[in-house]
């Protein structure tokens, strides 16, 4: 970087980068949504993709589900950056690679082409449970759920087989079994 | 039925429930049913600034002096936009303010009505939490919502938005109830057990040292009292940070003085070579730490703050508590007193080589300048000021530059909440308007704003609000015609390219002060100083007392941009007397 002049400091060493699912329980309120993004966007941090809806519309509670990647320090800044939100409730974090949490993306595929190359589009879908959507003499809307890689992959190997249109969301999670997020 | 109340009615009885006597602000067309109760209630004195942004520094510096909440109020659009800096400037440096706006009528929001803008969108990122309130019935709870979150856990600014015909609109009240203070959303409360480590870590250090910032100061008058206890009880170096000034006594001869980028050679150097740092409520911002990977390499660090987002944020530590200072403080010297009582005979030993250390460091005398008798040194000044007032429980504000560096140097503050400056932000012309506040606050006390020529002009109108007001503040101006820190920087690092940091067509400031019809003075010599000062402090009126000073000094010790803390640039006396050799002294 050669010699500073500015008034600030040269960055210091940078650690590995993780990505990790967060999950924020908030308010379901006008602006909450703003302040969560605006908390990433302002502080610098990585948004990867990011699903939000109300999960409790008796106590109006929205969840929102934001990949992101960073060192664990920055990790570790946004869920306590996140915490002192006021209208956040609580946060929970994991690690991609956890096994014992589940993550899903939806994607919305829509095909066009003769009978043939609609087939073997929804072949090729058959390990995302895939379920036809929409259906005429030319189209497909392919619904299937997966992981993240797995729709770049199909969205690659589909463009052969008529693909015209993608639209898919952010990753939503689950842990396994009969625990749920602390 | 319980009497109907218009919203206008209700900002008013939320802010008698919660005691507060005095607001900051400025009417317009989206405020004018609150300011048409206003004569209603006569607990509530409001102040009439001359720009919102004076309102906030003024709010600011109410609430730095006196521990409470500062509030203000603004009009929509352009009032809510003025604010802005305000707050920013509260939500760096943690001082809890409410700022109640007004807003275009509901059914006009979203259409760019007159004076309409995203006054929350705005504030977002510089409030604590803001509210936008559409009903009238959300009004009080909001209200006093805001206060809680303002002075709980870190304190803090908050917004609240109130459309102008939610002010009309009627609703009950029913009184609030003031509850005991809590720590706002931060539950986790330390345990013994990290109590117990932190005396550990402090008897098994031979090298330690007290790192304390505003924290202490925000933690209340209490958490100062204690920091001093502990700080006799261990025998331990102290050293503060800007912000933390006046917790502990200036001139007491643990105290190190204050550290960071213009902060003493002892301190700094004590701070880098440091086997134990115990931080009570400072942050490691990047002016304290200088460049992080060479950050006091060899110390156990401790952490005590109230914001558990605060710890490991830049620094990491090995043992962090998340707390109230005045709290943890003492936990540990109860528990110091019960476990260890002779802490400090059986340390005193252990300790006394790094005391060794420390004097030779302080010998260097730092802070220390070549003397004029021909112009005056704004470091003298300052010396002066500071001797000629230091019996007087004296109140001192800043701006931000030079002046305010050499004022957290020169300036010895023995007591809390008498230190009101502008840290996180640095922003130019806080310092006068903040003095407008302290003095409402402190109507009988001498109150001082160090400022510099540039940066008091970007609120000078506010000293038409001190004279409204009959308020008696001084703005001691050490005018060096130059934006001297800028200047300062442009030498040592831009090759002497002075752009634009000279200011070439100043007003004449005895005139000014004349003309917003207050006393102006001027000093040129070193021998008029003092009489001066004196003629200053003994007028009751206010003040602008223009100081001539050295155009061209700089600001020493300075440690360089990315440069760790014993590398430190030492003033023009120790370079021409070549006192100190080897690595802690690196010239530019
Ligand atoms: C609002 C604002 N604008 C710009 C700056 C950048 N800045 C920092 S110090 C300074 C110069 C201040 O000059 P003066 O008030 O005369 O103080 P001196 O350094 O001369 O004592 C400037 C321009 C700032 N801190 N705040
Ligand atoms: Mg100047």
């Amino acid at each position: 970087m050669g010699k500073s002049r500015s008034a600030y400091s040269i960055p210091g060493k940078q650690g590995k980068f993780d990505t990790h699912i967060i999950v924020v329980w908030v308010d379901n309120e006008a602006g909450v949504l703003a302040r969560v993004v605006g908390l990433f966007s302002g502080r610098g941090y990585n948004i990867e993709s990011l699903a939000v809806a109300e999960v409790d519309p008796k106590l109006n509670i929205s969840r929102i589900t934001i990949v992101t990647t960073g060192t664990p320090q920055v990790i570790e800044q946004i869920k306590l950056q996140l915490k002192k939100l006021v209208p956040v409730h609580k946060v929970a974090d994991f690690k991609r690679e956890d096994k014992k949490v589940i993550f899903k993306e939806m994607a919305l595929f829509k095909v066009v082409g003769n009978n043939s190359k609609k087939e073997k589009a929804l072949k090729a879908c058959k390990k995302y449970n895939p379920v036809i959507l929409d259906k005429t003499n030319k189209s497909y809307v392919i619904q299937i759920t997966a992981l993240r890689r797995e729709i770049d992959v199909m969205t690659k190997n589909l463009k052969k087989l008529g693909l015209i249109s993608v639209s898919r969301t952010g990753a939503v999670a689950m842990t396994r079994g009969s625990e749920i997020f602390k | 039925m319980s009497k109907l109340y218009s919203g206008a009615e209700i900002v008013f009885k939320c802010l008698e429930d919660q005691d507060v006597e005095v607001i900051f602000g400025y009417p317009g067309g989206a405020v004018l049913p609150i300011y048409d109760e206003l004569k209603n209630f006569k607990s509530i004195k409001h102040y009439l600034v001359r720009h919102e942004q004076g309102a906030g520094h003024a709010a600011e510096g109410y609430a730095r002096s006196t521990g409470r909440p500062g509030v203000l109020l603004v009009t929509s659009g352009p009032g809510a936009t003025n604010a802005v800096t305000a707050l920013t400037d509260a939500y760096m440096d943690s001082v809890p303010l409410v700022c109640i706006s007004g807003q275009v009528p509901t059914h006009l929001i979203g259409t760019d009505a007159f004076q309409e803008c995203d006054t929350t969108g705005i504030t977002r990122p510089c409030t604590k939490h803001n509210w936008l309130v559409k009903d009238v019935k959300n009004l009080s709870q909001t209200i006093h919502k805001a206060f809680e979150v303002a002075t709980t856990g870190r304190p803090g600014p908050v917004l609240v938005d109130i459309p102008k015909d939610v002010q009309f609109q009627k609703t009950g009240y029913t009184k609030f109830k003031t509850q005991k203070k809590i720590n706002g959303k931060i539950h986790n409360k330390f345990s013994q057990k990290e109590i117990d480590e932190l005396i550990k870590l402090m008897t098994l250090s031979s090298k330690p040292i007290f790192y304390t910032g505003g924290g202490v100061v925000n933690s209340g008058p209490k958490a100062s009292e204690l920091l001093r206890e502990l700080v006799n009880l261990t025998g331990f170096p102290i050293t503060s940070t800007l912000q933390g000034l006046g917790a502990f006594p200036g001139n007491d001869s643990q105290f190190l003085g204050m550290l960071g980028m213009h902060g003493s050679y002892e301190a700094n150097n004590a701070m880098h070579d440091c086997d134990l740092m115990i931080n009570i409520g400072a942050r490691f911002d990047d002016r304290i730490t200088g460049k992080i990977d060479e950050f006091s390499p060899k110390s156990k660090k401790i952490h005590i703050d109230i914001d558990p987002s605060s710890i490991n944020k830049n620094v990491k530590v090995d043992l962090p508590i998340v707390g109230d200072v005045a709290e943890v403080i003492g936990s540990t010297i109860k528990t110091i007193k019960k476990v260890k009582p002779n802490f400090l005979k059986s340390n005193n030993q252990k300790i006394s080589k790094w005391w060794e250390k420390i004097e030779k460091w302080r010998s260097v005398n730092s802070f220390d300048f070549v003397n004029s008798s021909e112009t005056i040194k704004p470091q003298y000044a300052i010396q002066r000021l500071y001797e000629l007032t230091k019996n007087k429980d004296t109140y001192v504000t800043t701006e931000v530059g030079q002046h305010q560096m050499w004022a957290a140097q020169h300036y010895k503050f023995d007591k809390p909440n008498r230190w009101m400056t502008s840290g996180g932000l640095g922003t130019m012309g806080y310092g006068l308007p903040a003095a407008v506040g302290v003095q409402v606050a402190h109507p009988n006390k001498l109150v001082i704003d160090i400022a510099g020529e540039a940066s008091v002009l970007m609120t000078m109108q506010e000293m038409s609000t001190a004279v409204q007001y009959s308020l008696p503040i001084k703005i001691f101006i050490l005018n060096n015609e130059y934006m001297g820190m800028v200047r300062q920087w442009q030498e040592l690092l831009h090759d002497k390219n002075y752009s634009e940091s000279y200011t070439a067509a100043l007003p004449d400031f005895v005139k000014l002060a004349e003309a917003y019809g207050c006393v102006g003075m001027r000093a040129t010599k070193p021998e008029e100083l003092d009489d001066k000062i004196i003629e200053m402090i003994n007028t009751d009126r206010p003040v602008i007392f223009d100081c001539l000073v050295d155009k061209q000094e700089n600001c020493f010790p300075m440690i360089p941009s990315g440069k760790p803390h014993n590398q430190m640039l030492l003033g023009p006396k120790d370079q021409q007397e070549k006192k100190i050799t080897g690595k802690g002294k690196t010239l530019v």
